[in-house]
C-alpha cells in the first residue's frame, strides 16, 4: 500500500490541454498512473492524450468516477479550481502552481471546512512538486525514475530537496512507499503533521523522513505529533542553517520571522521529540539508513 | 513588497485612520516650504524602507524653518544604516515633513498573517514605540493577540475588547474601533502581508493618531493591485535583486565569495548550508526556477557575477521539470558570452543527466564536475582563489 495515490486512484488533470499540463500528464500516463480524463472549460467533449475532456470537474467526476485531481492552473485561477474540485467530490487534489496570493489560500482553507469530514477534500500544495507512490503512479512534476519502490515515506516542503533525499536513499538501496511535497507557501493545504498521520496509519510504510526548512510553525507542530502519537521512527532534515533572519529565501514561506523558526531552533525542537536529524543535506540517505538499523559505509 | 511611510499613511488615511498633516519633500527648499505651510514645530523623517530610522539619525523634531532646511540638506542623498538595513544601508531620496504631535502614550498596533491559524492576526501592546521584536523580548506580557475569521471579518466587539485590554477609555474606544476597522479593510482589500502602526499615539488631548505606518504587500497579488504595484520604489531595492527578479530568478545577496546557481529554493538553502559546513561562505541565494532555458542559465551567471566578491561559482541542479542538457549548454554558453575566468563547479542530477554531463565533459572548458552535493561543496571551497582569513 501507499498513501494518497494507490492502484485504485482515478486521476483527472485540471488544465490538461495547456502546454505544461499536457507535458506532465503524458509523463504520468507513461509511468502507469491511472489518468481518466481532463478538465478544460470550453473544451468539453474533445479528447486529449486519448482521454476525454470535460467542461467542469463535476462532469468529469460523474463520467469517470475520478477521486483525485492534479491542478495545472495559473495562479490567478488556481483558488477557484481548488474550490471547484472540492465541491465536485474530489478526495485528493494536488496543486503544483506557484505564486498564489496568500488571501486566496485563506479563502480556500475556509471553503474546505464547510464539508463534513467524510467528504472533505485533502489538498496538497500549492507550490509543490506533487506526490508519488513509486511503481504505482504519480501526480506532479518530479522525475519518477529516481524513486525506488519501498517502505519509507518522504514528506517535504521543497521539491528538489525531496529528489535529493530520494536519490541518496536509492543509492543505498532504500525504497519509498510514497513521497509527498507539501509546498513552500506560508499557507498550504496539508501540513507535515497531516501527512505524518497518514504515514503512521499506512501498512506499507515503516518509517518516515521529513524535510523541513526555515520559517513557520509546522515543523514544531509535527515534532509534537511524532512525540505524542507516532509509533514509527522519523528522521528529519531542516534546510536554511545559513539563512539570515528577515530575508525571504525563495519560497514565500521561507523567512525567519518569529522565535522557533530558524533552522537551528527547529533542529533542537525535532531532536527533543526523539527525531533523528541529518546534520547536513548530503547525509539524508545515511540518516534514514541508520534509523532503519542498516549498516552504512563510512 | 514594501512601501514608504508617507505612502502607507496616505492609504490608511483614505481608509479612515487619523494621521497628522504632512508634506513630501525631495529638496531642502521643499522641506522648508512644507514647514512654513504646516506652521509651528515639525518632524522631519527620512523615507527609507526600514525601521529603526530614529536611532540611525533619520528623524528629528525641528522648531524653526531654518532648522528644517539644514537638517533636510544633511539628510538628503545620505545613506542611512539602521539595524534592519544591513551594512549597505539605504539612500535617503525623499523626506516626510509632519506637524509635531504632543504624545501622552504610545500604542503598538500590527496586522500580520498568522501562519499557525492561517488567518490575519492583530498584535497590539500598550507599550508602543519600540520595535515589536524588542517588545516581544522585554515585555511579552504586554502583547495582546487576536485572530480574525475571514468569513465574518473583523467584528466590532473584538476591536472594543482589544481597546479595553489596552486600557483605553471614553472617546478613544470609538476612535480605536474606527482605526482597527480601517487597517483591517486596507489589509484585506489591498492584499497586504503586514500593516503596522507604531506608535499609535494618544495625544495630550486624548485623541488617537498614527505617528508612523508601515505596509508590506503580497507580491503574488500585485497583478490585481496595480495601484499598489505603482508604489514600488526601485531606489530602495538591492539593484542585483531587482534585476534578477525582473529576469525570473529569485536572488538574495549575501556576504561570502562562493556564487551559487541552483534550482529549487529548498535545494538552494541546503547547498548553502553544505558550503558553510565545508568551510566556505555563500555569496548569494539563487533559485533558477523550473524549465530553465540555456539563456536563463546565462542570465543567472551574469547576475551572480554582478557581485565583485564572487571568486568561484557552484552550479547545483537536480532536474525534474528542468533538463540537465539545457543547463549544461547554458553553462558553456555563459563561458563564451560572459568571458568567464573564475573556476566553476557543476553538479548535475535527474532528467537527462547523461547528456548534460557529456556536454560538460567534452566542452574543453575548465569546468569541475561533481557527482554529489557534498563533493560539489568541497570542490567549491577548495577552488576559491583567495581563501578567507582563518577565523
Amino acid at each position: 500500500m501507499a498513501i494518497l495515490i494507490t492502484r485504485d486512484t482515478r486521476v483527472i488533470v485540471q488544465g490538461m490541454s495547456g502546454r505544461i499540463g499536457q507535458f506532465h500528464a503524458e509523463e504520468m500516463i507513461a509511468y502507469g498512473t491511472n489518468v481518466v480524463g481532463g478538465v478544460t472549460p470550453g473544451k468539453g467533449g474533445e479528447t486529449h492524450l486519448g482521454r476525454p475532456l470535460f467542461n467542469t470537474v463535476r462532469e468529469a467526476v460523474e463520467a469517470t468516477g475520478a477521486d483525485a485531481s492534479l491542478l495545472f492552473v495559473p495562479p490567478a485561477f488556481a483558488a477557484d479550481a481548488m474550490m471547484e474540485a472540492a465541491d465536485a467530490g474530489i478526495k485528493t487534489a494536488v496543486c503544483v502552481t506557484d505564486g498564489l496570493p496568500a488571501q486566496d489560500m485563506m479563502k480556500v482553507k475556509r471553503f474546505l471546512k464547510r464539508y463534513p469530514r467524510e467528504r472533505k477534500m485533502r489538498l496538497i500544495g500549492p507550490n509543490c512538486a506533487g506526490i508519488i507512490s513509486p511503481g504505482i503512479g504519480f501526480m506532479g512534476i518530479m522525475p519518477p525514475h529516481i524513486y525506488r519502490p519501498g517502505r519509507v515515506g518522504i514528506v517535504g516542503r521543497s521539491g528538489t530537496l525531496g529528489y535529493e533525499a530520494a536519490s541518496q536513499m536509492s543509492a543505498l538501496g532504500i525504497g519509498v512507499s510514497s513521497s509527498i511535497g507539501i509546498g513552500g507557501d506560508p499557507i498550504n493545504g496539508s501540513s507535515f503533521r497531516d501527512i505524518l498521520e497518514l504515514f503512521e496509519n499506512d501498512e506499507g510504510t515503516d518509517a518516515v523522513i521529513m524535510i523541513g526548512e526555515i520559517g513557520g510553525p509546522q515543523e514544531a507542530e509535527a515534532a509534537a505529533y511524532v512525540r505524542d502519537h507516532m509509533t514509527k521512527p522519523v528522521a528529519a532534515y531542516v534546510a536554511g542553517l545559513s539563512a539570515p533572519k528577515g530575508r525571504k529565501m525563495g519560497h514565500a514561506g521561507a523567512i525567519i520571522s518569529a522565535f522557533g523558526e530558524s533552522a537551528q531552533e527547529k533542529v533542537e525542537i525535532l531532536q527533543d521529540a526523539g527525531i533523528m536529524v541529518a546534520p547536513n543535506p548530503s547525509s539524508m540517505g545515511d540518516t534514514v539508513a541508520r534509523m532503519l538499523g542498516l549498516k552504512v559505509a563510512a | 513588497m514594501d512601501i514608504h511611510e508617507h505612502q502607507a499613511k496616505s492609504i490608511l488615511s483614505d481608509f479612515g485612520v487619523p494621521v497628522p498633516r504632512g508634506h513630501l519633500a525631495f529638496s531642502p527648499e521643499q522641506a522648508a516650504h512644507a514647514s512654513r505651510q504646516l506652521g509651528g514645530p515639525c518632524v522631519v523623517k527620512a523615507q527609507i524602507h526600514s525601521g529603526g530610522r530614529g536611532a540611525a539619525g533619520g528623524v528629528k523634531l525641528c522648531r524653526t524653518e531654518g532648522e528644517v532646511r539644514s537638517f533636510a540638506a544633511s539628510l538628503l542623498g545620505r545613506t542611512l544604516v539602521t539595524k534592519q538595513t544591513g551594512a549597505a544601508g539605504k539612500r535617503v531620496d525623499r523626506l516626510w515633513i509632519e506637524e509635531a504631535t504632543d504624545i501622552a502614550q504610545e500604542i503598538y498596533l500590527g496586522f500580520v498573517l498568522d501562519r499557525k491559524s492561517e488567518r490575519i492576526m492583530i498584535v497590539a501592546s500598550g507599550h508602543g514605540g519600540m520595535e515589536i521584536e524588542d517588545l516581544a523580548a522585554t515585555d511579552p506580557d504586554s502583547l495582546v493577540r487576536m485572530v480574525i475569521d475571514p468569513a465574518a471579518g473583523l467584528v466590532d466587539y473584538q476591536a472594543r475588547e482589544l481597546a479595553f485590554r489596552l486600557g483605553l477609555s471614553g472617546k478613544q474606544i470609538g476612535q480605536f474601533v474606527t482605526t482597527l476597522r480601517a487597517c483591517y479593510r486596507a489589509y484585506r482589500d489591498l492584499d497586504a502581508m503586514m500593516v503596522e502602526i507604531n506608535p499609535l499615539a494618544i495625544t495630550g488631548s486624548g485623541d488617537l493618531v498614527a505617528l508612523d505606518a508601515k505596509m508590506s504587500f503580497d507580491t503574488n497579488a500585485l497583478y490585481r493591485r496595480p495601484q499598489v504595484a505603482a508604489l514600488r520604489d526601485p531606489g530602495q531595492e538591492d539593484p542585483r535583486e531587482s534585476s534578477a527578479h525582473d529576469n525570473g530568478l529569485a536572488y538574495v545577496g549575501l556576504d561570502g565569495d562562493i556564487g551559487c546557481i541552483i534550482n529549487g529554493a529548498g535545494l538552494a538553502m541546503a547547498t548553502m548550508d553544505m558550503i558553510k559546513l565545508a568551510g566556505g561562505e555563500p555569496a548569494n541565494f539563487l533559485d533558477i526556477g523550473g524549465g530553465a532555458s540555456p539563456e536563463r542559465v546565462v542570465t543567472a551567471f551574469r547576475t551572480v557575477l554582478t557581485d565583485p566578491n564572487v571568486g568561484v561559482i557552484l552550479v547545483n541542479i537536480f532536474a525534474g521539470i528542468n533538463r540537465c542538457d539545457w543547463i549544461a549548454k547554458g553553462v558553456v554558453q555563459a563561458y563564451e558570452e560572459v568571458g568567464l575566468t573564475l573556476p566553476v563547479i557543476v553538479r548535475l542530477s535527474g532528467t537527462n543527466v547523461e547528456e548534460g554531463r557529456e556536454i560538460i565533459r567534452t566542452s574543453g572548458l575548465p569546468l569541475l564536475s561533481a557527482d554529489t552535493l557534498a563533493e560539489a561543496a568541497k570542490l567549491a571551497v577548495r577552488a576559491r582563489p583567495t581563501p578567507l582569513a582563518a577565523e
